[in-house]
């Protein structure tokens, strides 16, 4: 009845939200105000009838109804009730209803909190949202329908994947499709500016919010994912370029374009036409990202002859919006007057300098990705792009990225200094350089590279603080002027310097990974000792474990340091009782910011066990980078001229703000 | 700075990154790349020591050797097997008669030693390649026939 229920829901939502799109977009065409003014309350109700179909998913699953396929297939009477809930969208066709459940949720925020935008772009813009849930909606009613029922009913579930049951991919999928789903906006607003053929500085500031939201989840939700795969997949390795994490890094990348390139458009009224196609760009590449993590196309385009109607709509759906819209772009982009041109040395010069950068780097991860797909289907040869080429193409063109960073915030708009941005990055630039310097003379033998790394992290972070003690003139003037400076200081500025500093605090972390950490491989016996850094662990033997729906066999290690015990780690091979799958659960320690890691191999013929034992020093500075610069957007977007929108005196402090 | 000039530098600016991005992918393409083959193909056409490839079938049945930290097993298509020998932590699915992927290269000895072993991901998925290399060699059979 409930999965009933959420069917009828859903087609309910497919019909409004064809309506909402007609309604909408014809309204604008034709400047009906009554029309028009139908998008906001269709939007609205469009959520309703989502978040009813998901709720009636998300009680099958908690009941364990196993006549619906989706449960049977991804859900047992015995797993923990957190992920009978996650495992809504551990699947194919529950992520797909997430997806939409996003949407709606996205659109309904706009049908809030739009009220300061002009009726018709307003209109234009619900109802291309309303037009990509309709498509989507009907995607999943076709060919992804996750309430269809099997008969006769099985008595007992097939369990969700348990690489996926834990706390980190629960959350893991919600924050990326939030990531996505939100930058649909932007792609609203540039479809929405190319059909009313105008476009300017205020555009801009209404787009900048929701794409500040949209980068912030996708930030969190990347940073989320390359842990997940850290602690849970037993290797110690934190991003693999896997085709799954490309698919997410793309559309981070052009819409962390699309950020720098909206300022640069509302200051100076240029780089319209660019900011709106990386618009279009960033949801197309978020699309794709959808797309490629769960259809199986990555793995083979043969994959398609599986599921030949589920490919074809994907195929379809691409084709409409990425190709509809470029093509929407090249017929109307002429109609939006082009900006001036500018000095090349300027601030406005140095984020043209980022974009150019970020968009090659997407460019080369987009290729690397798709070649052995394009490749496979002309000539039918097998190869796999890895880890060495991503690394020898997008890590310059980062590195490049990175050491420019700290002299765009220096730069002046119009008309910028070079010496006096050198003359002011001369003391950050010299104090990483020793530092870097010194390591290779600490760590003797370490990798060259990393000591280069380590320059370009500190010199960014170093080149982050330099602007802000600039902006607040500290060490210039009394300390007290410097902090009445900072009280005074936009919201962004401090977004500015979080998020510059997250990138090198990331990027420190990475080079720490990579260039100072320890590994063993050894075979265990109780009582063993392996010594690592500076810790001592002693192998205490093997004991079992009774989980709710697995067995552990437990790895017990006693950590000392100094001859002081400090810390017990567990790490555990773990077994599935419904189908006897195994996971690694490994056991971390975190000293500082380094970590322990333990993760437990099979067991051998003579007793003993197999064991990956690492030291990685500094190695959650790179997820809590991602935290700092996920933090800054958040300061981003609590800016005072975000939340007032364009300068409307009458009504400046009724306006609602946007996103929060 | 006249308004041609500005231009030019923009437009050099592009095509200096352009061609950056470019030759980088273009190196690391020559240079990065790893093929993917089935032992029988290898039978046919034996790989140059050092050159990196991936290999990848069925683990045959009795094949599996471990010595201390040291695996030595063979990758089969059904036609030809082949040896592979890894040092490390096999992957958690690794098992007889179970889909696998290896990669590596031959020493100078003429023994493939694999740094990465992929098992098939769950129960009911194999490594879409192995899939492949089987159904050409005849032994494919669906779903659930690969299971132990």
């Amino acid at each position: 009845m409930i999965a009933e229920l959420g069917h009828f829901a859903l087609a309910l939502a497919f019909a409004l939200a064809l309506l909402q799109t007609g309604i909408s977009l014809w309204g604008a065409a034709k400047r009906d105000v009554t029309l028009m003014s139908a998008a906001g309350p269709m939007a609205l109700a469009g959520f309703g009838f989502v978040a009813l179909a998901f709720s009636s998913l998300v009680a099958v699953y908690v009941q364990s109804d196993f006549s619906v396929a989706s449960v049977y297939a991804n859900s047992h009477s015995a797993q923990p009730l957190l992920y009978k809930v996650t495992g809504v969208w551990g699947n194919h066709e529950g992520s797909m209803l997430l997806w939409v459940l996003v949407l709606a949720i996205f659109s309904a925020l706009v049908a809030l909190f739009s009220g300061n935008l002009p009726i018709r772009l307003r209109a234009n813009v619900l109802g291309i949202e309303g037009a990509i849930a309709a498509v989507f909606l009907l995607f999943i009613l076709t060919t992804s329908n996750p309430f269809l029922r099997l008969d006769p009913p099985p008595a007992e579930g097939r369990e969700l994947n348990p690489i996926l049951q834990d706390i980190g991919l629960a959350i893991h999928p919600p924050l990326l499709y939030l990531g996505y789903v939100g930058f649909s906006i932007s792609f609203a607003f540039a479809i929405a500016a190319l059909i009313e053929g105008r476009i300017d500085a205020a555009w801009a500031r209404w787009v900048r919010p929701w794409a500040l939201a949209a980068w912030i989840f996708l930030t969190l939700g990347i940073a989320m994912g390359s842990y997940w795969a850290y602690y849970e997949l037993g290797w110690g390795g934190y991003w693999f370029w896997d085709p799954v994490e490309n698919a997410s890094l793309m559309p981070w990348l052009a819409g962390t374009a699309l950020l720098h390139s909206a300022v640069v458009m509302e200051k100076r009224d240029a780089l319209k036409i660019w900011t709106v196609l990386l618009a279009i760009l960033t949801f197309s590449l978020s699309l794709l990202g959808t797309f490629l993590v769960r259809s199986g196309v990555l793995t083979s385009v043969h994959t398609f002859a599986n599921d030949p109607a589920r490919g074809v709509f994907i195929l379809a759906i691409l084709t409409l919006f990425v190709g509809g819209s470029f093509a929407l772009f090249a017929w109307r982009a002429i109609e939006l007057k082009p900006g001036g041109l500018f000095a090349p040395i300027s601030r406005e010069g140095a984020l043209v300098l980022n974009n150019l950068f970020l968009a090659a780097a997407a460019a080369t991860i987009l290729t690397g990705t798709l070649y052995p797909l394009a490749l496979e289907a002309i000539t039918g040869a097998k190869i796999s792009v890895g880890a060495p080429f991503f690394n020898r193409t997008a890590g310059p063109l980062f590195l490049c990225l990175l050491i420019l960073m700290p002299a765009g915030p220096l730069l002046a708009w119009k008309r910028g200094d070079l010496a006096g941005v050198a003359q002011r990055l001369v003391v950050a630039a010299t104090i990483s350089f020793a530092v870097a310097a010194l390591s290779l003379w600490l760590v003797q033998g370490g990798p060259l590279l990393a000591a280069i790394g380590l320059f370009i992290a500190l010199y960014a972070i170093a080149g982050a603080l330099v602007e802000f003690a600039d902006r607040t003139a500290l060490f210039r003037g009394s300390l007290s002027a410097s902090l009445s400076r900072v009280a005074g200081l936009p919201r962004s500025a401090f977004g500015t310097t979080l998020a510059h500093l997250g990138i090198g605090i990331a990027l420190l972390g990475i080079v720490a990974e990579a260039g100072w950490s320890e590994e063993r491989i050894v075979a265990l016996k109780a009582g063993d000792q392996v010594l690592i850094g500076q810790f001592d662990l002693q192998f205490k033997g093997i004991i079992p474990r009774q989980g709710p729906n697995w067995r552990d066999l437990v790895g017990r290690f006693e950590v000392r340091k100094g001859g002081v015990v400090v810390a017990a780690l567990e790490p555990a091979k773990r077994t599935y009782l419904a189908d006897g799958q195994s996971t690694t659960e490994a056991g971390i320690e975190t000293f500082g910011f380094g970590q322990l890691y333990v993760s437990l191999g099979d067991p051998m013929a003579d007793g003993a066990v197999s064991a990956r034992i690492y030291w990685k020093p500094l190695v959650t500075l790179i997820w809590l980078g991602g935290v700092v610069m996920a933090i800054g957007g958040v300061f981003s977007i609590s800016d005072r001229r975000l939340r007032i929108g364009a300068p409307q005196p009458a009504r400046r402090n009724t306006v609602p703000a946007p996103a929060e | 700075m006249s308004r041609r000039q500005r231009r030019l530098v923009l437009i050099g600016a592009v095509l200096a990154i352009l061609s950056l991005a470019a030759g980088l992918a273009l190196t690391a393409f020559r240079e990065s790349i790893v093929f993917f083959v089935t032992p029988s193909e290898l039978a046919a056409k034996p790989a140059e020591p050092g050159k990196r490839f991936r290999i990848g079938g069925l683990v045959k049945e009795g094949s599996l050797v471990r010595e201390g930290l040291s695996a030595r097993f063979e990758v089969t298509d059904g036609g030809a097997s082949f040896p592979v020998i890894y040092r490390g932590l096999l992957p958690d699915l690794f098992r007889e008669q179970q889909g696998v992927v290896a990669e590596g290269a031959f020493d100078a000895a003429g023994t493939f030693r694999a740094d990465t072993v992929l098992a098939k991901h769950d129960e009911r998925y194999m490594p879409k390649e192995v899939a492949d290399a089987l159904k050409k060699q005849g032994v494919w059979r669906e779903e659930g026939a690969a299971k132990k």
